[in-house]
């Protein structure tokens, strides 16, 4: 069975051709990004059905046993990752074409696919060195996509970007290092295990490694103190590219769930409650610097990107508290977050193009103002967690879970004081760009000749152009209604990834399928 | 789930599916919209009507549907009296509604959004009263902040309406959020979230150690929603929206959420010194405050808007009693504010409507021109002032009662005394509101010469004030809804009638007082208000807007302050905290003992210390010299090269070489386009400071580097010795780890570089397409330039390489699988072999003479790694599966052919692809910025004579 390493082996393979072969035919590079997309939704829909019955499917690359050579773990968190990467980068990619974007600079396409392959190979792998090198691929791709079309504010931005990650990346080397120096094994299965055995006074290199990891993880996830490059990245990406990097993020969450949970979770003596103390407090000081930051924006991008940090402090705030339920709850908002964030920049960007700018202020109004007024509308209801959309129920369910003494105080103050102000900081934005400009009477706009019509600033948005964000929406929507049967399966996930003895013996049994 | 379950479900869900129907239907018309927009509600209203019998009977109707069972939401509803008499007002009153607004609102308002607003907000606020589980209560009730923040901004072109929106959204939506906490304990103490099941839990709730918390936090909800003082003041700003809106919300609706839930909650949270204090205080406040201002207010909207205020406060003030029967007047009040209030503000919007103002002062003696109105407004401004024979008076006497025999704080007068002002200053400006409008003489001034609206349009305040009547004069029709909701309200079976005559009772002087002071207060009002105006008092809005923009301004320069985009400090804030934490942790526990020993320092291994060390301080120092910086690098670089091959690490010092000779040859050239000296940035206080911090978190690797180095331990290496030959086919153990063990971190290592020569591909397409394009044109670097750029020697001596180099090359990429080399390193050293010939020879020459694009070799290299990989499955093994054989084929030795050998052939075409690409990159940069194209491989003719004027020239 080679389905659990098709994520990573379809674009790997699909990426270099529509690189060298189809780099001069931008219809050709389409097809063939959309096609290979599709497939792997159709892959990841798959490989959630093979992971639903709770079973840890092991697949052993070049056939050698862990914890000596790599290993794929396919369950149901994986499943999921994977899952949620397929649909956001089909909703993304089409956006992408209908606005013209992959078209404003070289080799989008092949990027996009290498950044889907480093996506699912950092979500799929069970050890700890090809995570490190799963995160290389979508740094490097990521910032091709970041600095697609050039322009100095984002290449300056994209510069913090690189430069941050880069460092976050020495850090991992570091963190590996000192790792498998007190470890000797690279496999998360096995570190769980050696890692057990280790006497909790004798720890302490186990430990600097478990939170220089922390530290790596919260790069990725923007975290606090290493937040600061998030807001100006997503403000100045491609706004698609920023729709895509809203599942990003969620790689730094997933590993701090995958090998803090795994390999240093609770139970384990030497490590005992070090990642949940440093965590949940950067966690809830993330929050507040998200939602000082929404309503502090002079700038509708900006704004969303603060609106996204905040969105990882909730999150992590439950992933914090490593435990069955607030994981589950946890992993609910993060399906929640990634759609959310993803649905707000879609918006801005049909909303920013016709604009012609992203400040606040209030300028003639749009052409369909009334449209985008809606979407932004149900996107910043749902990025600030009102009902009817998910990010309410995510949001009742992280509250419900944390009821220990000492978080509870902490994480239901700053949560519902922060969403106060993103709900306000969105509805003084919302006002401005969609009310206030209607009392601006439209002067008469100059259609560029040189672009075609679809594109045009001053053109209404066509079908497909609008499409995706409020399929985006939808989802939103969906995943609300269907919050008990997610829920359920969450729960689940939660359980098997808590699970740590039955991960340990799937992974290091000697059969393996593959 | 009981009889007619079905039904509950399908009126909650009616609004929220006939939502939908306005804005299509408006294409149809703005009789069809508006007709069609009653339809839903009309249904849900009749359905209610049906079930009404079966829940005056005392049963309550339940339907329950499983939602998110994890949390114990569940999409659950339930109908009892009170339930069922505010779904009546909602949908009743939503009727009246939809018809005046289908005349009130103009042909330039947007009518199918209008509606659509509407019917969602009807929906929310149907489904706080007849949610059963307090999770979906807080749904409906955050909802209901949304959907009335569209309709207060229905107007979006005024300021007062987006003003007023934001405003309602922040006050109410605070509330809503304090309410969430406040919830949430509530179903942690009753154990359950179902509203059925929290009303038995009274008891335990009432002595749990967070009742006070959840009282507080649910209070903060209701007051927030119902204006409860010092949260009142949102509401006279929420009348910036259309008059319907105003109507409804406020009169029926959104501010009755609040008293709404204190009634729900009331079995179980009332009953306490906490509770009564709290709510009947703030009741009592609200009600003596509201009614103060509302007095002196001259926008129509305005005065009715504190006079909901106060009577908000009234119905607060009187579940804050406790008692049975102040819950039966509350209830009763709900029905009477209602009926005179919409009516009172619908008056008011015809008012407007007809005569383009709503100030009173510059209205007055209508009687004559708007005589229907006139009746209208009068009767139910009687009924607000509490006079005989209307509504109104019935349950005004009630609340005076209660008040009569309530202590606070162990004063006998206060509540009674507080609650005659109200009632005074209430007559007041209800008397205001009719002899100010409509009696006097008639002006000539008005802006435009009112009228009688048409029927449409007075209907509805019309049917309200006829029920005003009726109530007001047979109390006992209303009786079964009030004994109904009462008893949903107090959990009991209560026993009373509603009488117009009660005898001479304490109430009766208390109205007498305040019906004659109201008058005499009324006939002050000139110089009152001459007063009131001149008294310096707190303005809501303004508060309110200082605090917003202050709150803002804040948030703005705390983040301006720390998101500035200086890498340097954000390096510094994640070195600090990296190293911080990390002695954390390290602090949480101790090291095992360690195992070995150290060994001693060769002098060799001394001096290449000291040459590294001195190489780094230098970079240091120097590296504003960007030349000088990088030619220590190399340095750096090579020692460390050295490292490793003393350590035994050939393929690592092999490889270290070439990719320090590619990246060094790289920069070099890159650096032609950069300015020679960076710019002194840095004051000296930041250059300590970073100093430090790198001192810092360099010593803590290097501490970590040693405490790790004293001690052994059992790593999975032993197993890639000790099966490198037997499994992967080669004596080589760090090839075999490379292309077999973890080949799979190698094709992903490849990947990055290929990816990388595409991002810089497409970055330099970027940068020559952009602004920086024009400034490489403009630059001027010929002077740098020497003349012989392509000089004989080196021409001649690369040629001569070129071909030893290829073979250097491909013997390290066949050997690797056995001895150090492999298809990386062989890709650098043919790679350094090309970059010496462009280097030597010029791009343009070598370009001419190359056969395969760069792309196509990352392509090829990328795509041959992966086949590699999937070439395994044909022979049903897993990706990058390695398999060899060996071969004899005379007149070659035997020799050994592995998969893993075309894996490592993908390795060296992506590396070699990429660097090339990056080399192309900068070389059409170059060619971008003037450099002109030799046509020969030697561009340099000695034999011609050396003029200044040529030189010139070639500028």
């Amino acid at each position: 069975m080679h389905w659990i390493i098709l994520p990573v082996v379809l674009p790997a393979l699909l990426a270099p051709l529509i690189g060298f072969v189809m780099r001069h035919d931008i219809v050709l590079a389409r097809a063939a990004s959309v096609t290979g997309t599709l497939l792997l939704l159709g892959i990841a829909l798959f490989l959630t059905g093979m992971a639903a019955d709770g079973t840890t499917h092991v697949y052993r690359l070049g056939d050698w046993p862990a914890p000596f050579g790599i290993v794929l773990v396919l369950d149901r968190l994986s499943a999921l990752m994977v899952l949620l990467t397929a649909t956001l980068a089909t909703i993304v990619l089409i956006h992408a074409i209908a606005t013209g974007w992959d078209a404003k600079g070289r080799h989008f396409h092949a990027l996009f696919q290498f950044q889907l392959m480093g996506i699912c190979g950092a979500f799929l792998t069970g050890d700890i060195f090809n995570l490190f090198v799963f995160f290389e691929v979508l740094l490097i791709a990521s910032y091709g996509l970041m600095i697609h079309a050039g322009g100095k504010e984002r290449m300056q931005a994209g510069l913090q970007y690189v430069v941050m990650n880069l460092a976050g990346s020495t850090l991992f080397l570091f963190a590996l290092g000192t790792l498998y120096a007190s470890t000797g094994t690279l496999n998360i299965a096995d570190l769980a295990v050696r890692v057990a055995e280790i006497p909790a006074d004798q720890a302490a290199l186990v430990r600097v490694a478990v939170i220089l990891l922390m530290v790596v993880f919260a790069v990725k996830a923007a975290l606090f103190p290493v937040q600061f490059w998030l807001p100006a990245t997503y403000a100045n990406a491609p706004a698609p590219v920023a729709a895509l990097f809203a599942i990003m993020t969620k790689v730094g969450a997933y590993a701090i769930l995958r090998v803090h949970t795994v390999a240093f979770g609770p139970g384990i003596p030497g490590t005992e409650g070090l990642p949940g103390t440093w965590l949940f407090p950067a966690a809830i000081v993330t929050i507040a610097i998200g939602a000082i930051g929404v309503l502090g924006a002079r700038n509708l991008l900006p704004l969303i990107g603060f609106s996204v940090v905040g969105s990882m402090g909730t999150l992590l705030v439950a992933v914090a508290a490593f435990s069955d339920t607030a994981t589950s709850a946890a992993l609910y908002y993060m399906v929640h977050s990634t759609f959310a964030a993803a649905s707000l920049f879609l918006i801005a960007d049909l909303v920013v193009t016709r604009r012609m700018a992203d400040t606040l202020t209030p300028l003639p109004p749009t052409v369909q103002n009334g449209l985008f007024a809606a979407l932004f509308f149900a996107g910043a209801i749902a990025m600030a967690g009102m009902p009817p959309l998910s990010g309410f129920l995510g949001k009742l369910l992280i509250l419900d879970a944390m009821r220990e003494p000492g978080q509870m105080a902490w994480t239901w103050s700053v949560i519902l004081v922060g969403s106060l102000l993103t709900i306000v900081g969105f509805a003084r934005a919302g006002s401005t760009l969609f009310w206030k400009s209607t009392a601006i009477p439209t002067p008469e706009r100059t259609v560029e000749d040189d672009m075609p019509p679809s594109l045009s600033p001053a053109n209404p948005a066509t079908t497909l152009q609008v499409a995706p964000t409020m399929v985006t929406l939808a989802l939103l929507g969906a995943l609300a209604i269907f919050a008990g049967p997610v829920s359920a399966y969450l729960q689940d996930t939660s359980a098997q990834l808590f699970d740590r003895a039955g991960y340990v013996s799937a992974v290091l049994a000697n059969g393996g399928e593959g | 789930m009981s009889h007619g379950g079905h039904l509950l479900f399908i009126i909650a869900l009616l609004p929220f599916i006939g939502a939908l129907v306005p804005g299509i239907m408006i294409r149809a018309g703005r009789n069809a919209c508006a007709a069609f927009t009653a339809v839903p509600t009309a249904i849900a209203f009749i359905m209610l009507l049906i079930l009404a019998p079966q829940v005056m009977r005392g049963e309550v109707i339940t339907f329950q549907l499983e939602w998110l069972p994890q949390l114990g939401l569940s999409a659950s509803f339930f109908l009892d009296g009170l339930g069922l008499l505010f779904a009546c007002m909602i949908t009743g009153v939503g009727l009246l509604i939809t018809l005046y607004a289908r005349f009130y609102l103009s042909g330039e308002d947007p009518m199918g959004q209008f509606y659509t607003y509407l019917l969602l907000f009807q929906g929310a606020m149907l489904g706080i009263v007849l949610s059963d589980n307090i999770l979906l209560l807080l749904i409906f009730w955050e909802l209901t902040s949304l959907s009335s923040f569209l309709l207060i901004g229905y107007w979006k072109h005024l300021p007062e309406g987006r003003q007023g929106a934001k405003m309602a959204l922040t006050v109410t939506g605070a509330g809503g959020l304090a309410m969430i906490g406040g919830m949430l304990i509530l179903g942690n103490i009753a154990g359950s979230y179902n509203l059925t099941d929290i009303l038995q839990a009274g008891d335990q709730i009432r002595t749990s150690d967070w009742y006070l918390p959840a009282l507080i936090l649910i209070l903060l909800g209701a007051f927030t929603k119902s204006a409860q003082f010092p949260f009142h003041f949102w509401l006279p700003h929420a009348m910036a929206a259309p008059t319907p809106v105003s109507a409804y919300l406020h009169s029926a609706t959104m501010v009755k959420a609040g008293v709404f839930l204190m009634a729900r909650m009331w079995p179980v949270l009332s009953g306490t010194d906490a509770w009564f204090y709290i709510v009947a205080t703030t009741g009592l406040i609200t009600m003596v405050l509201g009614a103060l201002i509302a007095l002196f207010k001259d926008d129509l909207k305005a005065l009715l808007a504190f006079s909901t205020v106060s009577h908000l406060g009234l119905l607060t003030m009187l579940l804050g009693f406790g008692t049975d029967k102040a819950a039966i007047a509350a209830v009763f009040h709900i029905i009477n504010h209602l009926t005179f209030k919409a009516a009172l503000f619908m008056t008011a919007g015809i008012v407007d409507h007809e005569t383009h103002t709503r100030d009173i002062k510059r209205l007055g003696g209508l009687r004559h021109l708007m005589p229907i109105t006139f009746l209208i407004g009068t009767v139910a401004a009687l009924s607000m002032a509490g006079i005989p024979l209307f509504n109104g008076f019935l349950s005004k006497e009630m609340m005076l009662e209660e008040a009569s025999h309530t202590d606070w704080w162990g004063s006998h007068y206060a509540v009674p005394v507080l609650a005659t002002i109200g009632a005074l200053l209430s007559v007041a400006y209800s008397f205001r509101f009719i002899s100010h409008v409509f009696l006097g003489p008639q002006r000539e001034d008005y802006p435009h010469t009112p009228h009688d609206p048409p029927f449409g349009m007075w209907a509805a305040p019309a049917l309200l004030t006829l029920l005003v009547i009726i109530i007001g004069v047979a109390p006992f029709l209303a009786e079964g809804i009030v004994r109904a909701a009462a008893n949903a309200v107090t959990g009991q079976e209560l026993k009373f009638y509603l009488k117009i005559w009660h005898g001479v009772t304490p109430a009766l002087w208390m109205s007498g007082i305040a019906v004659l002071g109201g008058l005499v207060l009324l006939g002050l009002h000139r110089p009152l208000d001459a007063a009131w105006i001149k008294a310096p008092r707190p303005e809501a809005k303004a508060i309110f807007d200082r605090l917003m923009a202050g709150t803002v301004g804040l948030m703005r320069g705390i983040t301006e302050a720390t998101h500035t985009g200086a890498i340097s400090r954000y390096l510094a804030i994640f070195s600090v905290a990296a190293v911080a934490l990390g002695w954390a942790a390290y602090s949480g526990s101790g090291l095992s003992a360690p195992t070995r020993t150290h060994l001693p320092v060769p002098p060799v291994i001394a001096v290449g210390w000291v040459m590294l060390i001195v190489a780094t301080i230098s970079v240091v120092g120097m590296h504003h010299h960007r030349f000088r910086a990088l030619i220590l690098i190399g340095i750096i670089g090579l020692s460390i090269s050295a490292g490793f091959a003393y350590l035994s690490a050939p393929d690592l010092a092999l490889t270290q070489i070439s990719v320090e000779t590619v990246t060094i040859l790289l920069l070099l050239l890159a650096l032609h386009f950069l300015p020679k000296e960076t710019p002194k940035e840095s004051s000296m206080g930041r250059k300590l400071r970073d100093g430090i911090i790198a001192l810092t978190a360099g010593g803590g690797v290097g501490a970590l580097a040693y405490a790790f180095l004293l001690r052994d331990i059992d790593t999975i290496s032993d197993y890639h010795i000790a099966n490198s030959y037997e499994g992967g086919g080669g004596t080589n153990v760090v090839n075999v780890i490379l292309v077999d063990f973890r080949g799979y971190d190698t094709y992903g290592e490849i990947i990055v570089l290929g990816i990388a020569g595409f991002v810089i591909y497409a970055l330099m397409h970027a940068l020559l397409d952009g602004p920086a394009a024009r400034r490489l044109r403009n630059t001027d670097y010929s002077q740098d330039r020497s003349r012989d750029r392509h000089p004989l020697m080196m021409v001649v001596v690369t040629r001569v390489l070129m071909p030893i180099a290829v073979v250097v090359g491909l013997y390290i990429f066949l050997r690797g699988h056995n001895q150090p080399g492999g298809g990386f390193v062989a890709g650098l050293v043919i790679a350094i072999a090309l970059l010496m010939q462009y280097m030597a020879s010029g791009f343009a020459w070598t370009q001419e003479r190359k056969k395969i694009e760069y792309h196509t070799m990352i392509g090829f290299g990328v795509v041959i790694a992966g086949l590699t990989g999937v070439g395994a499955w044909l022979a049903g093994q897993p990706f990058l599966t390695s398999a060899y054989t060996y071969v004899h084929l005379p007149p070659v030795e035997e020799f050994e052919l592995a998969t893993a050998m075309l894996f490592d052939l993908g390795v060296f075409l992506t590396v070699l692809g990429a660097v090339m690409l990056m080399l192309y990159s900068l070389s059409r940069i170059a060619r971008f910025a003037g450099q002109t194209v030799n046509v020969g491989p030697m561009d340099y003719d000695p034999g011609h004579p050396y003029t200044k004027e040529e030189d010139e020239g070639a500028r």
